[in-house]
């Protein structure tokens, strides 16, 4: 187990199976709002599922819009269950927001992998990693 | 970020929730860009309204905030179809039931129904160094460089929170230093009417993407050609804030040594022409004007030049403004000569918002540079730039030589 600072954007606390893109995700136009999954094919998360996993990515890009993707995928019982970002923008600190999914950002080290159980406790500005094995 | 024990109350949820979840979206904005504390704002702008961009979940959300009121004066952003007429532009009756949940929604937390780019030309009208959280990214630059007031870009959402608690963060153009300009634009060509002053935007957005440019050589601009230049700015770049010299009301007070220097000369400006235009020749189906919404002298403009011509049988004229700019070009009588002529004056909605591609267009002719910036991708149409004389010949003749 490992714990990483970070800082509190969208606050709760929120656990699942982390899913980490290397690249900036736009909402509007890379996700589905319906199903969770990665719809746009030039994206390196493309076909995969976000929902209920602990999305990691560098930073939003994109239309405001996007802030109500991911309120669409929250009442569709779709949305990630926390998100890490490296530096946090307003179009997804405002859709994690009134999604209620918590969010932070700037982690002491931005060192993730796939399929890790991780806590992000956004209320305490902390991330906990049970490593597999 | 400093919060006053009012702030926090709010934030621990003691005003209810809609509010707690609005100062947790100003907060969070302000810690991302570091703001020191919230500051007051008197008056607000909301982008975001039309049912063509928000979609269902936009509605949901808007619906779930009607429990709370805007605390200080705020008006919206175009929607996506004349609220009145809009059986006789083609839109749905899906698609207007939907709007209509928008709008209905915005009525409820007390916003001002203006659906206008333009609220400084019809009430909502900033003052010199005041704060407001406009969204609109046109009325934001306008607001910004020919007001003289102090706003960010503001999204959707935050325009929403800011609306509902009355404060924004004190981060960007609210502060003096961020207001200096980054570019030094050298104007060598004379500009002499919207369209010009719209290529002059798109040509210096690309540029200086989101910093602030300073022109110098402008000799004289009307408030239509400021409004064009600041729509094409915000559009081609992410222009928020811009200069004149001895024109815009900041450009005295600004630091400008050092700064780096490009020309705009005969040939930039016929070359944004050139490539604003999707094609140069061929049939128009729709020709727009209005983006930003018109004022009445460009009401005005468009009659006296239309005046005695009819629009060709397979193309159509429509000419967007507000809701007062509307009833005044009815009572002046520019309305009749611009319908005897064929033409339609619609308001509430624009031509990049409206479901136009739903509705069979495939090539539009323009005046603005912000609606050629758009109309390829959001409108899914081919597009010709030209100046507004050039508009009403194609117009009249249906094709483009």
């Amino acid at each position: 187990m490992r714990k990483i600072k970070c800082r509190k954007i969208s606050k709760g606390i929120g656990e699942g199976i982390s899913i980490v893109s290397n690249v900036p995700i736009s909402f509007l136009g890379d996700v589905d709002p319906n199903t969770g999954l990665i719809v746009n094919k030039s994206h390196p998360l493309y076909g995969k599922s976000i929902e209920k996993k602990v999305l990691i990515f560098p930073t939003g890009r994109g239309s405001t819009v996007g802030s109500y993707i991911l309120y669409q995928l929250m009442k569709n019982g779709k949305a990630p269950s926390a998100i890490i970002m490296k530096e946090a923008e307003p179009i997804i600190a405002v859709g994690a927001i009134i999604s209620n999914i918590p969010l932070v950002d700037k982690p002491e080290s931005f060192e993730f992998k796939d399929g890790e159980r991780v806590i992000v406790n956004a209320d305490h500005n902390e991330i906990i990693i049970y490593e597999e094995g | 970020m400093y919060l006053t024990p009012k702030e926090e109350k709010i934030l621990a949820g003691e005003e209810g929730e809609v509010k707690q979840k609005a100062l947790e979206i100003l907060v969070a904005i302000g810690e991302i860009y570091n703001a020191d504390r919230l500051i007051p704002i008197s008056s607000v702008q909301i982008a975001g309204v039309s049912y063509k961009t928000i979609g269902d979940a936009g509605i949901e959300w808007i619906e779930s905030l009607t429990s709370t009121k805007f605390s200080v004066p705020t008006t919206i952003n175009p929607t996506g179809m004349d609220l009145e007429l809009w059986e006789s532009m083609g839109v749905t009756k899906e698609f207007a039931e939907k709007q209509m949940r928008i709008i209905n929604a915005f009525l409820k937390l007390g916003a001002i129904i203006t659906c206008s780019c333009t609220p400084y030309l019809i009430g909502n009208l900033p003052k010199f160094g005041e704060h407001i959280a406009w969204a609109e990214s046109s009325a934001v630059c306008y607001a910004n460089s020919v007001l003289g007031a102090r706003t960010n870009r503001e999204g959707g959402p935050s325009a929403i929170a800011s609306a509902i608690i009355g404060l924004t963060g004190n981060f960007g153009y609210h502060l003096n230093e961020m207001r200096n300009p980054t570019l030094k634009v050298k104007v060598e060509v004379e500009l002499n009417e919207e369209s010009d002053f719209g290529a002059l935007g798109y040509y210096i957005g690309k540029r200086v993407g989101n910093g602030v440019p300073y022109f110098v050589g402008i000799k004289s601009a009307s408030n239509d050609e400021l409004k064009s230049l600041s729509a094409a700015l915000a559009a081609s770049g992410g222009v928020a804030l811009y200069h004149i010299k001895d024109i815009t009301p900041e450009s005295n007070l600004v630091k400008i040594d050092g700064l780096e220097e490009i020309n705009f000369t005969k040939n930039e400006l016929k070359n944004s022409y050139d490539e604003l235009s999707t094609i140069k020749e061929g049939k128009v189906d729709l020709v727009c004007l209005g983006c930003p919404h018109t004022s009445i002298e460009e009401i005005k403009k468009i009659a006296e030049m239309i005046k005695g011509k009819k629009v060709a049988n397979n193309t159509k004229l429509w000419i967007f403004t507000s809701l007062p700019m509307k009833i005044l070009a009815n009572r002046c009588g520019y309305s009749k000569i611009i319908e005897d002529a064929g033409g339609k004056i619609y308001s509430d909605c624009c031509m990049i918002i409206t479901p136009l591609e739903n509705l069979g267009f495939k090539v539009m002719a323009v005046n603005s540079a912000k609606a050629a910036v758009y109309a390829p991708t959001l409108a899914k149409m081919d597009v010709v730039f030209t100046n507004l004389r050039k508009c009403i010949e194609i117009a009249t003749l249906g094709e483009v030589k």
